[in-house]
């Protein structure tokens, strides 16, 4: 390690300055990807370490996606280091395949699934982490991170028309599940399921 | 426009993601048919529904304390090694009453420290990094095993030193196991220990930092450092316990190195 020369502190000033204001996004990603709080914090704490690293050579377009394409590489890495089929393969192999799987196509559109039942935020939290991947990282990457069609494509690393069928499917999925799902309040423990607590 | 196509364009329409022509092909397909328009209606209201729930964490406070610590310029650690070097020269100046050689050897060391202060700051920061680094899920141990005579041969080839695997379960200090890392862009043999929650590394090596006669001790990034050099090696400890824990730590390990308390 050299010697910190003042151009090293302004860097890692800059750095902080730029990264550090998208911690509860790059939080939220990383709750809902790897589901349990301790491994959410270890993978936000690499994924800040790591683009620490790199950001000699970001070259933009914005700082919430790049760090955000950090955590799920940091959170994937994990994953397969476990081996355990948390990574999107299974269902990203063929999207054509996928589109025709019986969850997606709904039998018949009855009045009754129209309508949506209230639910309150733990419980859609709880199904959201649910939804299995790539269709959950879909999602919060769309309604929690609020990015764009085109930035979550660079974050998943696949063309718009993927996250276009993805997204669908996601809704699709968490639509019917949600209006299965019991509220928690009404589900005896349901209190301590993982992801809900703040 | 058919359903099928419908069906994945509405999110689009939804999400405000399509150019005006395809909105409008999608709205016209729409208003003819029940089925995708009652999608329409319920994926709406389902998005408002998310959108006014808290579906977003909040980052912890101790999380953000702890990114944040990780990064703060090394300019605030400089001062932090400045604060670290006066009591060793109080003590140094101490040292003339004691006795003139025990004195030579302090000011020796103390030369050395500061010579060697850049240097030393850097394999410090290394330590904690590599620390840090050990603590993400999954990183702690290469070979884990509270048997002392199962880490200490693992390390054989792996390091170009044997160093000591003590056993300190009666002290209440848990060996965990072994790891192999990279300090300085050497390897380094990290042996690790546990009290209650808190994970201790301790590095051996043969040439990591300065030589020091006594044990130096500081404070990086909220961890505990210690660092003292004992039969040619140099051994370093990071931990998130408690200085004065740290402290008994190090006393057992360098006790169980010393010949004379072995005996």
């Amino acid at each position: 390690m050299p010697n910190y020369a003042v151009a090293d502190q302004e860097r890692m000033r800059r750095f902080r300055d730029a990264a550090l204001p998208h911690l509860d996004d790059i939080y939220t990603l990383a709750r809902y990807l790897m589901r349990n709080s301790s491994d959410a914090d270890d993978a936000v704490q690499e994924c800040y370490l790591r683009a620490l690293r790199h950001f000699d050579s970001y070259r933009g377009p914005a700082m919430k996606p790049w760090l955000l394409t950090i955590l799920r590489n940091v959170c994937n890495a994990e994953f397969a280091r476990r081996g355990r089929r948390e990574v999107p393969t299974d269902y990203a192999q063929d999207e054509s395949v996928a589109e025709e799987m019986p969850m997606w196509q709904e039998r018949q559109a009855s009045p009754e699934k129209a309508m949506l039942r209230q639910q309150d935020s733990a419980t859609i939290r709880r199904l959201v982490e649910e939804l299995p991947e790539p269709f959950r990282e879909a999602i919060v990457l769309r309604e929690m991170n609020d990015l764009s069609y085109k930035e979550i494509a660079e974050v998943a690393g696949v063309p718009v028309g993927t996250v276009m069928s993805r997204l669908a499917r996601a809704r699709a999925m968490l639509r019917s599940a949600w209006n299965t799902a019991e509220t928690a309040t009404a589900r005896p423990g349901s209190a301590a399921a993982p992801g809900i607590a703040l | 426009m058919n359903c099928a196509e419908s069906e994945v364009l509405l999110h689009a329409l939804i999400d405000g993601e399509l150019d005006a022509g395809h909105a409008s092909e999608v709205e016209a397909h729409v208003a003819a048919c029940s089925a995708c328009a009652e999608k329409l209606t319920s994926f709406r209201v389902m998005r408002e529904a998310m959108a006014g729930a808290a579906l977003k964490e909040a980052a912890p406070a101790y999380l953000r304390n702890r990114v944040e610590a990780s990064l703060t310029p090394p300019a605030a650690r400089v001062v932090s090694m400045r604060s670290f070097f006066k009591p060793t020269r109080r003590s140094f100046f101490g040292g003339f009453a004691v006795g003139s050689a025990l004195s030579a050897a302090l000011a020796a060391s103390l030369v050395l420290t500061v010579i060697r202060g850049d240097q030393e700051q850097a394999v410090a920061d290394e330590v904690v990094s590599a620390h840090i680094r050990s603590l993400q899920a999954g990183h702690l141990m290469d070979v884990a095993t509270s048997d002392q005579h199962t880490v200490k041969p693992w390390f054989n080839g792996r390091v170009d030193v044997a160093p000591p695997v003590i056993d300190l379960t009666a002290e209440s200090f848990t060996l965990l196991g072994g790891r192999l890392d990279y300090i300085d862009n050497e390897p380094v043999a990290a042996i690790v220990y546990q009290r209650r929650k808190h994970v201790i590394n301790l590095f051996v090596a043969q040439r990591l930092g300065g030589k020091h006669a006594g044990t130096v001790a500081e404070s990086i990034q909220g961890y505990n450092v210690r660092h003292w050099s004992l039969g040619g090696l140099d051994f370093w400890v990071v931990s998130d316990l408690v200085g004065d824990e740290l402290d008994e730590f190090v006393q057992k390990i360098a006790g169980a190195l010393r010949p004379s308390s072995t005996s």
